[in-house]
C-alpha cells in the first residue's frame, strides 16, 4: 500500500522535527541569534531620531530573514550523513513528498523562532501586546511560507555543492526581497493603525509569491536529485 | 586553443571525430562576427561623440545614455536567452542549451555591469545623485545579483549534468521572480517618490539623436551576439577537452 | 514468463565514462546472484540502477515486469543494503526502522518493526540512539531497516563489511530464509567463499561489463577463485 503524498509528507516532516528536537541545539542557537540580533539593532539606531514603532517592523523582518537562513542551512545536512537520503529515495514515496515534508518541518521551525522573536521585538521596542502581535504573527506566517519554499529548495541544491554555506544566502536573498518588502509594508501599515485596505496589496503580493513559489519549488525539487 | 594541444591530450589527429576540426573550434578560423561587431561599435562611438549634437539641458554627459540603454536592452536579451535555454535544457536535456545559457549568462553579467556603472555616471551630473531606486536601475541591480548567483552556482558544481540541471532550475525560478521584483519596486516608487528635482524623462529625441541611438543599439546587439558566440565556442572546446580527458582515463 | 528481477541492456555513463555497459540478466524467485569484481568494475552502479536510484543511459531494469524508473510502486518490492547505513544517527534504532516501515506503507508498522529487529538480533537495543552504536550493530540495524517491508528483491552491496561473527551469522541466516521464502537477491561481495555460500548464480563484473554469468551448481568452487583472478587480470 503505497503511502499517499499527504501521509508521506507528514512522515518526512515528523522525522525532521523528531531529529531537530532530539538535539535542540540548532533551534536554540538560531533563537539566541534572533533575539540577540533584535537587541543589537536597537543599539545601532538612534532611538531619539527614529521612533521605536517605525523601527520595529524593519528590524523584525531583517532578523526574520537572517534567522530564517540559519534555520534552512541545516535542512539537508542531516540527509547527507550515511546517505540517509538514499533511504528516502529507495522507498516508493513521491519525491515531492520529501520536499514538502522538509519544507513543512522548516516552516514549523521558523514559526517556532518567530513565536519567541516577535514578542521579544514587542517587548524591547515597546509595542503594545494584543492586536499588533496577532498581526505580526499572521504576516510572519505568510512570509515564512515563501521563505521556506525557496530556502528548502536552495538548501537541497546548495548541500550538493562545494560552497554550500555561501550559496544558500547568495541565491536565496534576491528571492526573499518581495517577501520581506511585502511583509514589512503590510505590518507597518497595519501597526500604524491605517485601514487594512491599504495593507491588502502587500498581503496579495505575499500570497501570490507563496502560491507561485510553493508550486514551482515543489516541481523543481526532483530535478535537484541525482539521476 | 591550437590543435597541437589536442594532439598531446589524446594522441589523436585534429581531424578525428572528437577533434577540433570536426567541432569547428580550431581557433584558426577568423571570427568575422566579432571583428564586424567591434567595427560597428567603433562607428557608433564615433557617431555618438563627434556627429551627434550635445543635448541642451543635460550636456555632454547625456551621451552616456546611448551606452546605458543599449547595454540594458542587450542585457535583458542575454538573460532572456538564459531563461529560455533553461527551459529547453530541462525539457530536452540537450547540453548545447546548457552551454548557450552559460555563455549568455556571462555576457549578460558584463552588460548588466555596464548598465550599473553607466547609470550612476550619467545620473550624478544630471540628477545630482549617484543612485536612485528607480524601477529600471533597481531591477537591473537584482538581475545582477541573480546572474552573479547563477554563475557562482555553476562554478560550485563539478558534475556537468548536475550543474546543467541546477542552473536550469535557478534560471527558471529567477524568471518567475522578475514580475515580483517589478511589482515590489513599482509599489516602492509610488509610495516613496524620490525627492529628485530633475526627473530623467523619456526625451522625445530629435532625429539625429534617435538615429545615433539606433546605430548604437544595433552595434551593441551585434557585439552581444558575437560575444555570446565566442563564449559558446570556448565552452564547446572546453567540454570537448574534458571529454577527451575522461575517455582517456577509461582505457 | 515474467522474471522477478530483470536487466535488459542496462548502460550508464557518467560524463564520458561507461560505468555499466550493456548488462543483461534475469533472476527468478528463490535465486541469489553473487556478483564479484574488482573495485571500479561498476558493481555498485549496477546495484543502484537495479534499485531505481539511478536512471539508465540506455536499457532498463524491471521488477515483476514493471520498469523501476517508470513506476514508483515497483520500488516497494526492493530492499537495498549498502556499506552506508542510511540511518539517522539522532534517531533510535526502533525509530529508524519504523520510519522505513511507514515510507513503504507497511500495514502493521509495530509488528513488522519488532519482527525485523528480532531477526537481526537488535531488539534489545531498540531504544538506543543509532549514533551510540558500534559500526557492526549499525550495520545490523541497517539490514533490519531494509527488510521491514518484506521485499521480494534484495540488493546487497558488500553487506558483510563491518559485521562481527554474530552479525554475519544473523545475515547469512536471514538471506537463506529469504531465499527459502522465494526472495530474489543480488549480492555484491569481495569474499568469494561468503558469496558462493548463499548463491544460486555467480557472475563477474569488470570494466562495466558482466562476464561469466553461470549457475552455482555448474561451477567448481575450488578453482573459481583462481579463474576469477585470471579473468580480472590480477586487478582484484
Amino acid at each position: 500500500m503505497r503511502p499517499t503524498l499527504l501521509s508521506s509528507t507528514w512522515v518526512i516532516a515528523r522525522k525532521d522535527l523528531a531529529i531537530e528536537f532530539r538535539t535542540r541545539t540548532a533551534f536554540l542557537a538560531v533563537l539566541v541569534f534572533a533575539v540577540l540580533g533584535v537587541a543589537v539593532f536597537y543599539f545601532a539606531w538612534d532611538a531619539t531620531a527614529v521612533a521605536a514603532l517605525d523601527l520595529a517592523p524593519g528590524v523584525l523582518w531583517v532578523i526574520f530573514t537572517f534567522s530564517g537562513l540559519l534555520s534552512l542551512q541545516r535542512s539537508f545536512g542531516v540527509e547527507q550523513a550515511e546517505r540517509a537520503m538514499d533511504g528516502l529515495l529507495l522507498s516508493p514515496i513521491d519525491r515531492e513528498a520529501i520536499f514538502l515534508g522538509k519544507a513543512l518541518a522548516n516552516l514549523l521551525f521558523v514559526a517556532g523562532i518567530q513565536l519567541v522573536t516577535i514578542p521579544a521585538v514587542a517587548l524591547l521596542y515597546n509595542l503594545s501586546l494584543g492586536r499588533p502581535l496577532l498581526i505580526l504573527f499572521g504576516v510572519a506566517l505568510l512570509a515564512a511560507v515563501g521563505l521556506v519554499a525557496i530556502g528548502t529548495l536552495f538548501s537541497a541544491m546548495a548541500s550538493n555543492t562545494r560552497l554550500a554555506e555561501l550559496l544558500l544566502p547568495m541565491l536565496s536573498l534576491p528571492f526573499f526581497v518581495p517577501v520581506v518588502y511585502g511583509a514589512a509594508q503590510a505590518t507597518s501599515t497595519l501597526l500604524a493603525g491605517r485601514p487594512s485596505q491599504e495593507a491588502w496589496p502587500f498581503l496579495k503580493l505575499l500570497i501570490a509569491f507563496d502560491l507561485v513559489f510553493l508550486v514551482a519549488c515543489t516541481l523543481a525539487f526532483p530535478y535537484t536529485l541525482e539521476e | 586553443m591550437s590543435s597541437a594541444s589536442f594532439d598531446d591530450a589524446a594522441g589523436r589527429s585534429p581531424e578525428a571525430p572528437n577533434g577540433p576540426v570536426a567541432l569547428g573550434i580550431t581557433g584558426r578560423r577568423f571570427d568575422w562576427l566579432l571583428v564586424a561587431a567591434v567595427a560597428c561599435m567603433a562607428v557608433a562611438y564615433v557617431r555618438a561623440i563627434f556627429f551627434t549634437p550635445i543635448e541642451a539641458l543635460q550636456g555632454a554627459a547625456q551621451k552616456i545614455y546611448y551606452v546605458h540603454v543599449s547595454a540594458a536592452v542587450n542585457a535583458y536579451l542575454a538573460l532572456g536567452i538564459v531563461a529560455l535555454m533553461s527551459i529547453v535544457y530541462l525539457w530536452l536535456r540537450d547540453e548545447r542549451a546548457d552551454r548557450l545559457a552559460e555563455s549568455a549568462g556571462e555576457v549578460g553579467l558584463v552588460f548588466l555591469t555596464v548598465v550599473l556603472t553607466t547609470g550612476p555616471l550619467w545620473g550624478k551630473p544630471i540628477w545630482g545623485a549617484w543612485w536612485t531606486w528607480d524601477a529600471r536601475l533597481t531591477l537591473t541591480l537584482f538581475l545582477w545579483f541573480l546572474t552573479a548567483g547563477y554563475l557562482v552556482l555553476r562554478g560550485a558544481v563539478d558534475d556537468a549534468a548536475m550543474r546543467a540541471r541546477y542552473s536550469a532550475v535557478l534560471g527558471i525560478l529567477a524568471a518567475l521572480l522578475i514580475p515580483f521584483i517589478h511589482l515590489s519596486v513599482y509599489f516602492f516608487n509610488t509610495l516613496h517618490p524620490m525627492p529628485i528635482v530633475l526627473k530623467p524623462d523619456r526625451p522625445s529625441l530629435p532625429n539625429e539623436m534617435l538615429v545615433t541611438l539606433l546605430v548604437f543599439f544595433g552595434a551593441c546587439t551585434v557585439l552581444c551576439l558575437a560575444l555570446i558566440r565566442l563564449r559558446y565556442r570556448y565552452a564547446v572546446g572546453r567540454d570537448a577537452l574534458l571529454g577527451l580527458e575522461s575517455e582517456g582515463g577509461d582505457r | 514468463m515474467t522474471r522477478v528481477l530483470e536487466a535488459v541492456g542496462l548502460t550508464r555513463t557518467f560524463g564520458g565514462r561507461r560505468a555499466v555497459s550493456d548488462v543483461t540478466l534475469a533472476l527468478n524467485a528463490a535465486e541469489c546472484l553473487a556478483l564479484f569484481g574488482p573495485n571500479g568494475a561498476g558493481k555498485t552502479t549496477l546495484l543502484r540502477l537495479l534499485a531505481g536510484l539511478l536512471k539508465p543511459t540506455a536499457g532498463l531494469a524491471r521488477i515483476n515486469g514493471d520498469p523501476l524508473r517508470g513506476d514508483a510502486s515497483a520500488r516497494a518490492h526492493v530492499g537495498f543494503i549498502s556499506h552506508q547505513s542510511m540511518l539517522y544517527g539522532a534517531l533510535t534504532v526502533r525509530e529508524n526502522v519504523v520510519l522505513a516501515a511507514r515510507l513503504y506503507g507497511v500495514s502493521d508498522v509495530r509488528a513488522a518493526t519488532e519482527r525485523a529487529l528480532r531477526h537481526m538480533r537488535v531488539l534489545e537495543r531498540g531504544d538506543a540512539l543509532v549514533r551510540a552504536l558500534s559500526r557492526g550493530l549499525q550495520q545490523r540495524v541497517s539490514i533490519a531497516r531494509a527488510l521491514v517491508h518484506e521485499p521480494r528483491v534484495l540488493l546487497l552491496d558488500e553487506p558483510y563489511t563491518g559485521l562481527d561473527a554474530l552479525g554475519a551469522a544473523a545475515l547469512t541466516d536471514t538471506l537463506a530464509r529469504l531465499r527459502g521464502d522465494g526472495g530474489t537477491m543480488v549480492l555484491v561481495t569481495h569474499n568469494i567463499a561468503e558469496g558462493l555460500a548463499v548463491a544460486t548464480h555467480a557472475a563477474v563484473m569488470h570494466g562495466g561489463r558482466l562476464l561469466r554469468l553461470e549457475r552455482r551448481d555448474d561451477l567448481d568452487s575450488a578453482s573459481y577463485a583462481d579463474e576469477y583472478r585470471e579473468l580480472v587480470g590480477g586487478a582484484a
